[in-house]
């Protein structure tokens, strides 16, 4: 027991003047730290078990709860810090490998951070969004560079299939398996009623949520699960998932545990039977291979449907997104290495892949270079946190961005990072019938439809600000970006000049 | 209902076989033109010379037959129906089929049945006349794969790494000898004949397809392949 003891990350500090013994932090607790001693007619908590998910605090009706990190320290070394003394206690006590999701959060530079949006003065007027009009919608696919009429002015031109968004922000892919039918259920409803969409991931669609199918992205992943003709041709677009920032260069793996009977109609496999996704897809070594599995879904669907070709950033993510540009993907989604996760490696999503800010730079660099941008959408993700950041990232040449741990912020998650444990409090990360029910989709998509539109109405505003009425004229709009504290190099791949300049 | 074949561009053969006015289309001198059968919805498909890659992907409610070989992917993600090929078949056969039958009356390539899966009653067969290529039914999840080994005597007639990330379904390799180096992970063994009632349909259709005789496929022993128990992806990882 004593050689493989690690100290309770965190503490569950129980103002007991305050505490009525409800009890109400136990029932809400899946991980089972808080129990009623009837003996001493007190609470007691099992502090090794708590993952500060903050769900016991927000719900004990009289405050009387709070989860603090421990301060029983190791003896201090700049070099062995505590994480990485206990991820090795970890790795001898098991032999396993270590597993975390979420994204990863290491310190890592945030380049949005050290970028700053212009605004118009005196020379070039500001516009207000409240009075003004103002376009915040955009398409998404390949782009004709002209158009052909007839003599009776009659377009000729066949225009390639686009996905029709009011808002230049979508919800991530996101499986149901990884997620729960009540989240999905609260993406689905919002992305509706904002005119976007959402992303079913690589888990298939739910049959009660094909009503939603207008403002649905399915995605086929290298496990084809869920994938069936009616399912291609039920959504807005088609999602080819080669990679995800995450976990670049690996697979997935459902849990034969949390694939119940619901998930396994779902996914179109077997109950109880792990969910493996390779990594990679065993037909596509090449972008030749890549463009068969293009036509052939555009094939199933007559081609009628936008298809769209998701990678991880990794550091030849230019000379990739060249490949899939001629492909015959109409876009391609890019997710960074901050992006969140369900369950990945911890090595694999703390050291592998790129940030997003510099991935996208430079594909929306090389895609221009080589004249081939407007032959593509960009849609990038992996941690887009707040509104600024959209701004930058359109700036920067993106035509839409994906949100994921944003959007679950507003479903409730606290970002304890243990969704890989299947027993999330808050009824996302979950397949427990009494967890998910925790998620009520009403107030869900509300709540959804309340950041993005909270989001798009501050979008507007510093559009407004810089004189640009449109997503279209902001879009790979360097000039409107200065780096503050870039190094030369950095602000070389950005393509824009430092502050002052 | 016939269609030429010859010197037409892959979308323009799909499209006119998928807006065919019959039941039944013929395409004669097919030269390696991709997707045929995609999207494709109630039809029998007679196919003369070489489909391409991806020949019946996504295949729903259509059936396909082809006298002559096939290339790659072929009823890739396939959902259900029949696809018989009087040739070879190449790499990735078969590739998460979830339904359906698939023969082919001669060799498979690398990766045959990799993927295949099955859920409720919807459980996929494909069986390979001849012998098949290295990782036969990788991470297969479900369904059934059968290779005959016609053709081959004292040697498996599997590649490499059968059965290699193996989780459900089950493999009947019709073998003189036992594999050699099989995975760890795998259970295997020799066949009696009541062990082969759940293949017997398959087989029967094999032979009347092929015009093959019944008695000279039960003439060598079978192996039957099956993931052992333990969940070997759960003890990998330690919750961090």
């Amino acid at each position: 027991m004593s050689i493989n003891f690690i100290y309770p990350e965190y503490e569950v500090v129980r103002n007991e003047k305050r505490c009525i013994k409800c009890r109400a932090c136990e029932r809400q607790c899946a991980n089972e730290v808080h129990s009623y001693d009837q003996e001493f007619d007190c609470m007691e908590a099992q502090e090794s078990q708590c993952v500060d998910c903050q769900r016991c605090v927000t719900l004990c009706p009289t405050n009387a709860l709070k989860i603090v990190k421990t301060n029983n320290r190791y003896r201090e070394n700049a070099n062995w810090q505590q994480q990485t003394m206990e991820e090795i206690f970890r790795q001898a006590d098991t032999g396993g490998v270590l597993l975390s999701s979420m994204g990863t959060p290491k310190d890592y530079p945030n380049y949005f951070d050290k970028i700053l949006i212009n605004a118009s003065q005196v020379t070039n007027p500001p516009i207000d969004p409240l009075r003004e009009p103002m376009e915040s919608k955009v398409f998404l696919g390949k782009k004709l560079n002209k158009l052909e009429f007839d003599e009776n002015d009659e377009l000729l031109s066949e225009i390639p299939p686009q996905i029709e968004l009011e808002m230049p922000i979508m919800f991530s892919a996101m499986s149901y398996g990884s997620i729960s039918e009540n989240a999905h259920k609260s993406l689905a409803r919002a992305a509706t009623e904002l005119g976007i969409c959402y992303n079913t991931g690589e888990g298939g669609l739910n049959q009660d949520l094909y009503q939603y199918g207008a403002n649905t992205i399915v995605q086929v992943a290298s496990g084809r699960f869920g994938v069936h003709r009616d399912y291609l041709n039920a959504g807005a677009a088609i999602e080819i998932k080669m990679g995800q920032g995450a976990k670049p260069g690996i697979g997935g793996h459902l849990p034969g545990k949390k694939i119940q009977e619901k998930v396994s109609r779902t996914r179109m496999i077997p109950v109880g039977v792990d969910a493996i996704s390779p990594a990679p897809h065993h037909d596509i070594y090449s972008i030749e291979d890549l463009r068969q599995l293009i036509f052939s879904l555009k094939e199933a669907t007559n081609y009628k449907k936008p298809v769209i070709v998701k990678i991880a950033a990794v550091h030849n993510v230019a000379a990739i997104a060249s490949g899939i540009a001629r492909s015959g993907a109409d876009i391609i989604s890019i997710d960074g290495f901050r992006g969140g996760t369900g369950a990945a490696p911890t090595r694999i999503r703390d050291n592998v892949g790129i940030p997003i800010e510099l991935a996208l730079a430079a594909v929306d660099q090389r895609l221009r270079d080589e004249k081939i941008r407007n032959d593509v959408s960009i849609v990038v993700g992996g941690s887009i946190r707040n509104s600024a950041d959209v701004v930058k990232a359109i700036a920067l040449g993106a035509d839409a961005v994906y949100i994921g741990t944003a959007a679950l912020l507003a479903l409730g998650c606290h970002l304890c990072r243990t969704c890989h444990t299947g027993k999330c409090n808050w009824g996302i990360a979950t397949q427990r019938e009494d967890l998910v029910k925790r998620l009520n989709p009403d107030i869900g998509s509300r709540r959804l439809v309340n950041l993005v539109s909270a989001w798009n109405h501050e979008i507007m505003e510093m559009m407004g600000g810089m004189g640009i009425n449109s997503i279209e004229a902001l879009k790979g709009n360097r000039l409107m970006l200065r780096g503050i504290g870039m190094s030369a190099k950095e602000l070389e791949i950005f393509g824009i000049a430092h502050a002052g300049e | 209902m016939i269609i030429e074949g010859k010197d037409i561009y892959f979308a323009d053969l799909n499209k006119a076989i998928k807006q065919a006015d019959a039941s039944e289309v013929t395409v004669n001198n097919i030269i390696g033109q991709r997707y045929i059968g995609s999207g494709v919805q109630g039809k029998n498909l007679i196919l003369h010379g070489t489909p391409g890659n991806a020949l019946g992907a996504y295949l729903d409610n259509c059936n396909i037959t082809v006298y002559g070989n096939v290339q790659d992917a072929v009823g890739d993600t396939m959902n259900n129906g029949e696809i018989i090929v009087h040739g070879n078949g190449g790499d990735t056969l078969g590739y998460a089929m979830r339904g359906g039958v698939i023969y082919v009356k001669g060799n498979g390539g690398y990766r045959v049945g990799i993927h295949m899966k099955e859920y409720q009653e919807n459980k996929p067969v494909l069986v390979v006349g001849g012998r098949v290529g290295s990782f036969l039914g990788e991470y297969q999840a479900g369904g059934i794969l059968v290779v005959l080994g016609l053709g081959v005597d004292n040697s498996f007639p599997t590649g490499n790494y059968c059965g290699t990330g193996m989780h459900g379904g089950v493999m009947y390799i019709r073998s003189d000898v036992p594999p050699q180096n099989p995975l760890p992970h795998l259970l295997i063994r020799e066949c009696a004949r009541e062990d082969l009632t759940e293949i017997q349909p398959f087989i029967k259709n094999y032979c009347s397809y092929f015009n093959i005789l019944e008695a000279d496929i039960f003439n060598k022993p079978f192996y039957k392949i099956t993931p052992g128990g333990g969940n070997h992806y759960n003890t990998i990882y330690a919750h961090n």
